[in-house]
């Protein structure tokens, strides 16, 4: 995303992290505050609002009865769509989704299928028809980490979400089969200092950030590396293990532990 | 799906072993610099035309070039037919093939031009961004795009517990991971990291490093092309 930065600021920001200090007076492994709010939607099946600190996207997560893939009858069906809406940032402009809304939909995605989130085998309807699970992340105010608070705006409205299954004849509603909790934790590398939930500021800066999404068991599920700079084996290895503590932690604060239910 | 036999793959391979891998350097004649590769089943076209006056001109940068690449997979490339133009995962594919060749571009040689990368997907049988990528440095050198070095990418996973190399298709759709790498091996800076599927942190180490060696073996046969190719013109 093409945000212009003061070269003044920019010296600012690497005369700092040279000292270990950020900004914005963070530690270097320390997210902006992270508050989540679920239902906020009521016609939406399930929705989030999620904002790390000035960031903030709000995700609907839309559940309906619908025909499955043919080479995969008897699986649910999971749908992401990001919209970098140009309310968010005056970087952003109006039109189909370019190529970082792309990305960041297919990461987000990527995250709940691989980590296996939902139990797509339990989305099967009597008659032939599956659970269709539309993933859409409204991105309100870009401030930096738009990964990771997207990430964590679907995994909250997934985990808010109840299939309507009166609305179609299926019985009661009931919630979605939740197997698994995948945290996003983003970083970026200045000046060989690695600081995690990076802001608008030093995500600009930063030639490349790495995103690494983990599970309950600490286990990697998904990881991008973007962005047109370079990072060593070593500090990928330093980020791998860093974030994949970090996001137990994010978990512990934000759903005690464990999603089900 | 079973994945492991008596320590081999699939398609016979050792869990650290390259499909055989070919480059032919200058493959096409109108294109700036060329390079078809084949990779296992992969078989992919690489074109760099540039630097060249950019169009539209407002994506002109006034003090380097811009890179383009374009990853596109022809209709008849897999089993069923694709819809011919981009979709999400080829926009999202040019897009990390692209951050993953240009840190080594030298950008600042050429201000206001372009250097567009195509890269056409002929036949697809799993890694085809990374053989991709391989093919896109090689015709960027071939084109004479100065760079601080070559790019090289291989893709990492895991079947059957078992970290592997380079995998076919059956095993990036049935097994449990899948990690594209690519890396300036000289330098062993990373530029392109991507992982999908299920990996403890020490499968991840593991894979780190057998991707690093996978790198460097194809960046070896990426330099012996060149050199093949241009000490033949030598000789002329």
């Amino acid at each position: 995303m093409n945000d212009v930065i003061a070269e003044i600021k920019r010296d600012y920001i690497y005369e700092l992290a040279k000292r270990s200090e950020r900004a914005d007076g963070r530690a270097l492994d320390e997210y902006r505050p992270i508050q989540v709010e679920v239902g906020l939607i009521g016609k939406a099946e399930g929705s989030a609002r999620v904002k790390i600190g000035n960031t903030q996207v709000l995700v609907g997560v839309k559940v309906q009865p619908g025909e499955p893939f043919p080479d995969a009858p008897d699986t649910g069906v999971i749908i992401t769509n990001v919209e970098l809406v140009p309310l968010a940032s005056p970087s952003f402009e109006p039109g189909p989704p370019d190529e970082n809304a792309i990305e960041l939909a297919r990461v987000v995605d990527r995250g709940v299928r691989e980590s296996g989130a939902i139990d797509l085998s339990q989305l099967t309807l009597p008659d032939g028809k599956v659970w269709l699970i539309f993933i859409d992340v409204h991105v309100l105010d870009h401030d930096g980490n738009l990964m990771d608070a997207a990430a964590l705006g679907a995994l909250a409205a997934l985990v808010n979400a109840k299939k309507p299954c009166e609305r179609y004849g299926y019985g009661p509603d009931a919630p979605l089969p939740i197997k698994e909790s995948p945290v996003a934790v983003t970083a970026v590398d200045l000046d060989g200092e690695i600081m995690l939930d990076p802001s608008l500021d030093e995500e600009t800066i930063a030639s490349s950030k790495l995103t690494v999404i983990s599970g309950l068991q600490g286990a990697l599920a998904g990881m991008q590396k973007s962005g047109t700079g370079t990072l060593s084996v070593e500090e990928i290895a330093r980020i791998v293990k860093l974030a994949s503590s970090k996001a137990m932690q994010i978990r512990d604060d934000l759903f005690g532990g464990s999603t089900d239910g | 799906m079973e994945f492991m036999k008596n320590g081999k793959r699939i398609d016979n391979r050792l869990p650290n072993e390259l499909r055989p891998i070919k480059f032919e350097v200058g493959a096409l004649e109108r294109a700036d610099g060329s390079c078809y590769v084949e990779h296992g089943g992969n078989k992919i076209m690489a074109a760099v035309y540039g630097p060249r006056a950019v169009h539209p001109r407002h994506l002109q940068q006034a003090n380097r070039a811009i890179i383009r690449y374009r990853y596109n997979m022809a209709s008849f490339s897999v089993e069923e037919r694709r819809r011919p133009g981009p979709d999400r995962r080829s926009i999202e594919i040019s897009k990390v093939s692209r951050e993953a060749i240009d840190p080594v571009i030298i950008k600042e040689f050429y201000p206001r031009s372009t250097i567009d990368i195509f890269v056409e997907i002929l036949q697809a049988d799993a890694g085809t961004r990374s053989a991709g990528i391989n093919a896109a440095s090689v015709a960027l050198a071939d084109a004479g795009v100065p760079m601080r070095g070559l790019i090289s990418s291989c893709a990492v996973g895991k079947v059957d517990d078992t970290v592997v190399l380079d995998l076919v298709k059956e095993e990036d759709n049935y097994g449990q991971a899948d990690m594209p790498v690519a890396m300036d091996v000289r330098t062993g800076e990373v530029t392109l990291l991507q992982m999908d599927g299920h990996l403890t942190l020490d499968e991840f180490e593991q894979a780190l490093e057998l991707g690093k060696i996978g790198c460097a073996s194809i960046a070896k046969m990426q330099r012996e092309a060149l050199i093949q190719k241009y000490r033949g013109e030598e000789d002329e």
